[in-house]
């Protein structure tokens, strides 16, 4: 069914280019965007991800209409939308907060736009029923938001976005009120309607995990400004910046020294590192290493495995070394069985490039 | 508490029914009826309520919506402003309007169509908070984003999204507005307007029982207004502060 109802619902939008250039707002004196320049490919769904007050929801909104930039031009289909009002600009938003009208029915909810829109009334609830058969709540058509549970919320809240075929679709943190489960099986299903329909997507979360797996490219924000935009598993194995490697996934920083020509020396062990400016010889610097690079082994050394925290299919496991303070490591829950809290271990570390920091 | 509000009521009732020589008759509620003036001044009365609700609604409805949509950090002082009705003694209010629309056209200053616009300023305290609380219990600044969003214009926002869902708190609004016009003495009688509770006094002063049965009535029927109000809303704790209000 779902392939004959998206392709029906699927009607002018085959995915518009969106432009964000030199966009800047200031409140008071917080700089909510600085310079920020984001294009959107056609179709693709783009994850902003960034800490609270890094300016993705500022973004986001510009993009909606609902903000005015101080500076900058936003370009949709190559049209500067920038003067044109919220209610003109043909984009569906998904909010973080519920925000179905609690006066309406869930059809009527998604029959809203149609109906502001003047689509006579027969025609505006089969396409209400369709985008409701679309999001799995056929049979929900006549609750009340009340008599809906928040994840049911969000997905009529999504097929009311979707039935003004928007030209791109905003999801301004729209699982963050969900619980873990709910928002898992959403998240798939945005994927999945978000493929189909072909809708350019703007996706704004603080959750990495979140922005990892749901999106074509990600975008990692600070202070205003696109820090790194690349695809997932860029972002994650090579981050551009200290803040990209720390913001995304967890991250050990462990005290070393720089060695020359483009290595370091952390625990022991000689790695190459990203050279991001010109450091002499012997400078102190700290190393960004991932969990999973670390390799804890039971040997007769100095450092010892104080906790261990079980998380499915990886174990984690914290050593305490002489050297290098508390190191977290990821290893594969079989391995981590011979890794009880007290065991005496060497650490080992992947040898890929590292990034390195200045010690705070 | 309670007490504090029925006694006065009961010893009303009683005086009412009181007859001659320590008998107890509904005599006094038959003369009501017979009243010539009772139907055209409850007219006067409730045409001028249905002008002050009118402009109440139109004026103040947008005002709260605005004031929690772009200007939040204000409400305090916009609640501040409300009150001042209270505060501010009639007759400066009375002489206030006089000169204010001393060059209005007879229509508006010759008639009780005058007192509709300062009764719209004297219920502002309670006009204002009902609609007030109303708005703070929605989410209203997201339900406006997501029907801008869908592609509705301002007013459209207004009537279909934001007036359903305050309904109740404009329903208790214009019921305290009426309830106030239905009562109000001070300033009809100083701009020599006859209107219901004037009318009342007057009728008070020949025939006590008559008018004292009358107030009871008006009472009775204002608080049975606001019970049902306060039901249909299924918010017992909202109800009893406008109970607590109006009276």
């Amino acid at each position: 069914m779902t392939a004959v109802t998206a392709r029906a619902v699927r009607q002018q939008q085959a995915g518009t280019p969106v432009e964000l250039l030199g966009l800047r707002r200031r409140y008071g004196a917080v700089n909510a965007l600085d310079g920020l320049d984001l294009t959107l490919v056609p179709g693709e769904l783009l994850a902003l991800l960034g800490p609270s007050g890094c300016g993705k929801t500022t973004a986001l909104r510009i993009l909606a209409g609902l903000e005015q930039p101080d500076a900058g031009r936003v370009l949709v289909a190559g049209q500067d939308v920038v003067g044109l009002p919220a209610h003109r600009r043909e984009m569906g938003m998904v909010f973080q907060q519920y925000s179905l009208f609690p006066n309406m029915t869930a059809r009527d909810n998604v029959a809203f736009g149609p109906r502001v829109r003047k689509q006579p009334a027969s025609e505006r609830r089969r396409r209400a029923d369709e985008l409701l058969e679309l999001v799995g709540l056929g049979s929900h058509g006549d609750r009340y938001p009340h008599q809906l549970s928040g994840g049911q919320q969000q997905r009529v809240a999504l097929a009311r976005a979707l039935a003004v075929s928007p030209r791109v679709l905003l999801l301004d943190e729209p699982l963050s009120a969900l619980d873990a489960q709910v928002r898992a099986q959403l998240r798939e299903e945005i994927r999945r309607l978000q493929r189909e329909l072909g809708i350019t997507t703007l996706f704004v979360t603080h959750d990495q995990e979140e922005a990892l797996s749901l999106a074509d490219r990600v975008g990692v924000m600070r202070a205003g400004r696109l820090e790194q935009l690349g695809p997932p598993e860029q972002v994650y194995h090579a981050p551009a910046t200290p803040f990209v490697a720390e913001f995304v996934g967890a991250m050990n920083r462990i005290p070393g020294r720089v060695v020359g020509d483009g290595h370091v020396e952390v625990l022991g062990q000689r790695l190459e590192y990203a050279v991001d400016r010109l450091r002499s010889p012997g400078a102190p610097v700290e190393v960004l290493i991932r969990p999973e690079a670390v390799l804890p082994v039971p040997a007769d050394a100095a450092a010892t495995v104080v906790s261990r925290s079980f998380l499915g299919p990886v174990t984690r496991i914290s050593v305490s070394s002489p050297q290098g303070g508390l190191v977290l490591a990821d290893v594969s829950s079989v391995e981590a069985a011979a890794l009880a809290p007290g065991t005496a271990v060497a650490v080992q570390l992947r040898r890929h490039p590292v990034l390195v920091r200045d010690p705070r | 508490m309670g007490a504090y509000f029925l006694v006065p009521v009961a010893a009303a009732l009683e005086f009412a029914l009181r007859g001659p020589n320590g008998t107890h008759s509904l005599a006094a509620f038959r003369d009501i009826a017979a009243q010539p003036e009772l139907v055209p001044m409850l007219t006067v009365s409730l045409r001028i309520a249905l002008g002050t609700l009118l402009i109440t609604v139109a004026l103040m409805v947008p005002t709260v919506v605005w004031v929690h949509l772009r200007l939040p950090r204000l409400r305090p002082l916009v609640e501040a402003l409300s009150l001042l009705p209270l505060v501010v003694p009639v007759v400066v209010l009375v002489v206030g309007v006089l000169t204010a629309f001393a060059d209005a056209p007879n229509l508006i200053k010759g008639t009780p169509a005058i007192l509709a616009l300062e009764y719209v300023a004297l219920a502002m305290p309670f006009s204002y908070r009902a609609l007030d609380a109303g708005v703070s219990a929605v989410r209203l600044p997201t339900l406006v984003e997501a029907a801008r969003s869908l592609g509705a214009n301002w007013p459209t926002v207004l009537l279909r999204v934001v007036v359903p869902n305050i309904r109740t708190a404009i329903v208790g609004s214009a019921l305290l507005t009426t309830a106030l016009v239905l009562g109000e003495f001070t300033m009809a009688s100083l701009m020599l307007f006859d209107t219901f509770p004037t009318w009342m006094v007057r009728v008070g002063q020949q025939q006590a029982g008559v008018a004292v049965g009358l107030s009871v009535l008006v009472l009775l029927t204002s608080w049975a207004l606001l019970l049902a109000l306060s039901i249909a809303a299924g918010r017992p704790r909202g109800a009893t502060s406008l109970f607590r209000r109006s009276s």
